[in-house]
């Protein structure tokens, strides 16, 4: 009997044990933590946190190559990975209170608003980024910045592109270099929705990729330059509305299984062939090579759709800043090393071949260096940075301000769920609703 | 050196001075019960009291990075807005739909597990309590996967099966909240369960017997006998259920993190978060804290007062 007790304790031991483990991995402890350069005598430790492990990966490379080239100042890199929302609320909570921040840390775009608040708890990064700033598309420096001063360095420009199913779009008789409006889309659209079973394309539901894109290629935003709200303007309404026709009106499009594009349901259906396009910043390159093999081969990239004739063709989106914290101890060191890795000739042309990213450096896109061969081009095909040339000078800025993160939340959680899934407000009525939630918290 | 001397005097004794010191205060009567209960002021002062103070005294900032201000009521204006109503509407609907649920269920369950007729009770118990011992993270990615969008998920083929046309769960109002509940149910059942056996138990056989001799059938005897015995159990039950639905986060984080489509899993924690953390408005997320906390106790007094719990005292 006294055996019987002592194993069924032990099993629920053992079980509450794996629930609190498996609790923690979810609410958000370390995930996982890479050293580099530990190996050399004297090196001056740096931590970096991030919530995407592939950028340890970035910055470990940047470390041996920084060693190797700085033997009289070497650095210890302590990466640090954490879930997205772990990292930000830590690190926030580390500025906030002046203790505990690590020397380096991603900051995701749509976080960013919430460091730019009060006084900057952020190292100003204007020596190493003005020396630079005629080779960078500045517009995705100026995201990160506040009162003349840069905060942070992105690893993307984020060029919005059209990612075509070539098999679906030949099926259905449409040469996609013909497509050059958007009134050419929707009329290939009908045509791949008439000849085959896949739909041309889908839209987020929960997410703003498919209404910031469009609204930014057509010159709106979420606020203008002065930071006032202007998400309820009539190009901005016009085209939720555009979207909106896109499911009910053509019926060519399809609201993205499972709300999103990062969907686990939605790889499965892109993978399956059910949509004929997306439109998606260039660094979704990587969810197809990870999560969509069985496209492999078979995608091609293009420009977006033009509004009208001589309209911009692409949309900067998407990021995450880099910066320094003002906890740091070695403020110099940290900043050098961030310029090295990210600012430099070298760094643009391996955040191509680490991350399949378009690097902010335009002056290496088209460097022997970035044609050699890799995954990404093999994957989908050679010309991507012709493409990214072509568009280079149709990106429009975005205006990020202390109040991106809720705009951002109004939409992803209100205006497309109850325009596109709901169907209960019209897109002017969602939009008024949203901006005017955000106007009442700018009143203070 | 006079010490010295009297402890190797003391030695032969074998009652050594300064231990015995020590061990009358361990079983002096006076100082015993303050340091039993030391633990409990302890965790009571730094991990309630001195959280709750400060949660008051920002709830009057405004709390930014190197900078903080008092700015007055202002927090408090801003708190009753539209968002705040959709989240202390749907916790409420929580709050209730939990309550029932998780005070009527269980005592039936208990019941059956009290019954001498009943086989297999011990595997029963175990198999109703395991629930409790998962955590909701694990459990909630399998709610998800059970409840996915696709035809395939589980929940949707059984519904197909029955020839109903499958359901987006984690889209709509209702089957949102539905959810929710479905989730706090299945976690807590097993555990409110035990409180009912353990209510069980104080029953007094001799007046079930005086009631068969009475002539009593079931219901008389559960309505005159069983349930003035676990009466305080479900008046605990109620109350602990309220209080932990008001304060529900993890059974809607699981299903849609922190935001949700049209803030249908919104509930009045999550907002806190999302206010407090997510948007770094901290003296705001405060404001709401206090505010959730009125009602909170507000509801319980009503509560308690409805269900006799101070009357009992008085008397």
């Amino acid at each position: 009997m006294r055996k019987m007790v002592l194993a069924a304790l032990s099993s629920v031991f053992l079980l509450s044990a794996c629930g609190g483990n498996n609790a923690n991995d979810a609410s958000g402890d370390l995930e996982e933590q890479t050293v580099v350069g530990d190996d050399i005598e004297g090196a001056t430790e740096l931590t970096f946190w991030n919530f995407q492990e592939l950028h340890t990966q970035f910055f470990e490379d940047a470390v041996i190559r920084w060693n190797e080239e700085n033997p009289d100042r070497p650095i210890q890199l302590i990466a640090e990975t954490y879930p997205y929302d772990q990292m930000h609320n830590n690190l926030l909570l580390a500025l906030q209170s002046g203790s505990g921040a690590p020397d380096i840390a991603d900051i995701e775009i749509s976080q960013f608003a919430n460091y730019l608040q009060g006084e900057v708890q952020l190292e100003a990064l204007n020596d190493v980024v003005e020396p630079e700033l005629d080779d960078l598309i500045t517009s995705r420096f100026d995201i990160y910045a506040k009162d003349g001063n840069y905060y942070g360095i992105d690893y993307h420009v984020g060029a919005t592109v059209m990612f075509y199913n070539e098999e679906i779009m030949n099926e259905a008789g449409v040469d996609i270099d013909s497509i050059e409006t958007w009134d050419d889309y929707v009329e290939a659209g009908e045509q791949v929705v008439a000849n085959t079973d896949a739909v041309m394309t889908t839209v987020e539901s929960d997410d703003h990729f498919t209404f910031w894109c469009l609204i930014s290629q057509r010159g709106s935003d979420y606020f203008d330059e002065n930071g006032d709200v202007i998400l309820d303007n009539e190009t901005n309404v016009d085209t939720l509305q555009f979207i909106y026709d896109l499911v009910y009106e053509h019926e060519i499009a399809e609201i993205a299984p499972g709300g999103y594009h990062h969907a686990e349901e939605y790889y499965g259906f892109m993978n399956d062939g059910g949509a004929a396009s997306l439109m998606m910043p260039m660094w979704y390159m990587g969810r197809f090579l990870d999560y969509m093999e069985d496209l492999d081969g078979k995608m091609q990239i293009r420009p977006l759709p033009m509004w009208e004739e001589g309209g911009n063709r692409s949309a900067g989106m998407g990021g995450t800043g880099t910066v320094v914290t003002n906890q740091t101890e070695n403020s110099e060191l940290a900043k050098d090393f961030l310029a090295f890795a990210k600012l430099s000739e070298e760094g643009n042309v391996k955040l191509w071949e680490i991350l399949g990213f378009d690097p902010p450096r335009h002056d290496v896109w088209d460097s022997p260096a970035m044609a050699e061969d890799n995954r990404f081009y093999q994957y989908f095909h050679d010309d991507i940075f012709e493409i990214l040339h072509d568009i280079r000078d149709e990106i429009n800025n975005l205006n990020i301000t202390e109040q991106t993160t809720n705009a951002q939340q109004e939409i992803n959680s209100n205006v497309m769920h109850s325009v596109l899934r709901d169907q209960s407000r019209t897109s002017q009525e969602a939009l008024e609703d949203a901006a005017d939630a955000i106007r009442s918290r700018m009143i203070e | 050196m006079g010490t010295t001397i009297s402890t190797e005097k003391g030695k032969p004794l074998g009652t050594p001075n300064s231990p015995r010191k020590r061990s009358s205060f361990l079983y002096s009567k006076k100082a015993a019960p303050y340091i039993f209960v030391s633990p409990f002021i302890l965790s009571f002062l730094f991990l309630f009291l001195y959280p709750f103070i400060s949660a008051i005294n920002m709830s009057f900032q405004r709390v930014l990075p190197g900078q903080v201000e008092y700015i007055g009521l202002r927090n408090y204006e801003r708190v009753l807005n539209p968002t705040f109503y959709t989240a202390l509407q749907n916790t409420t609907v929580y709050v209730i739909l939990t309550v029932i649920l998780l005070t009527v269920l269980p005592l039936i369950f208990a019941l059956f597990l009290n019954n001498r007729l009943m086989k297999m009770t011990n595997f029963f118990r175990a198999a109703i309590f395991i629930p409790a011992l998962t955590s909701v993270i694990v459990a909630g990615t399998i709610f998800r996967m059970i409840f996915g969008d696709s035809d395939m998920a589980i929940a949707n083929q059984f519904l197909s099966f029955f020839g109903f046309s499958p359901i987006e769960w984690r889209y709509g109002a209702a089957s949102g909240m539905f959810l929710m509940v479905v989730l706090a149910s299945w976690r807590w059942m097993g555990v409110n369960i035990l409180y009912f056996l353990a209510g069980l138990q104080n029953v007094n056989h001799d007046l079930y017997e005086a009631a068969d001799i009475d002539g009593a059938n079931v219901w008389q005897k559960f309505k005159h006998v069983t349930f003035p015995a676990i009466k305080p159990i479900v008046i605990f039950l109620t109350t602990i259920t309220t209080i932990n639905g008001f304060r529900m986060f993890e059974e809607s984080f699981v299903f849609w993190e922190t935001s949700s489509p049209g803030n249908i899993g919104l509930t009045v924690v999550g907002y806190i978060y999302q206010e407090g953390i997510q948007r770094n408005d901290m003296g705001f997320g405060a404001a709401v804290g206090i505010v959730l906390l009125l009602v909170i106790f507000v509801v319980s007094v009503i509560q308690l007062y409805l269900t006799g719990a101070f009357k009992k005292g008085d008397s």
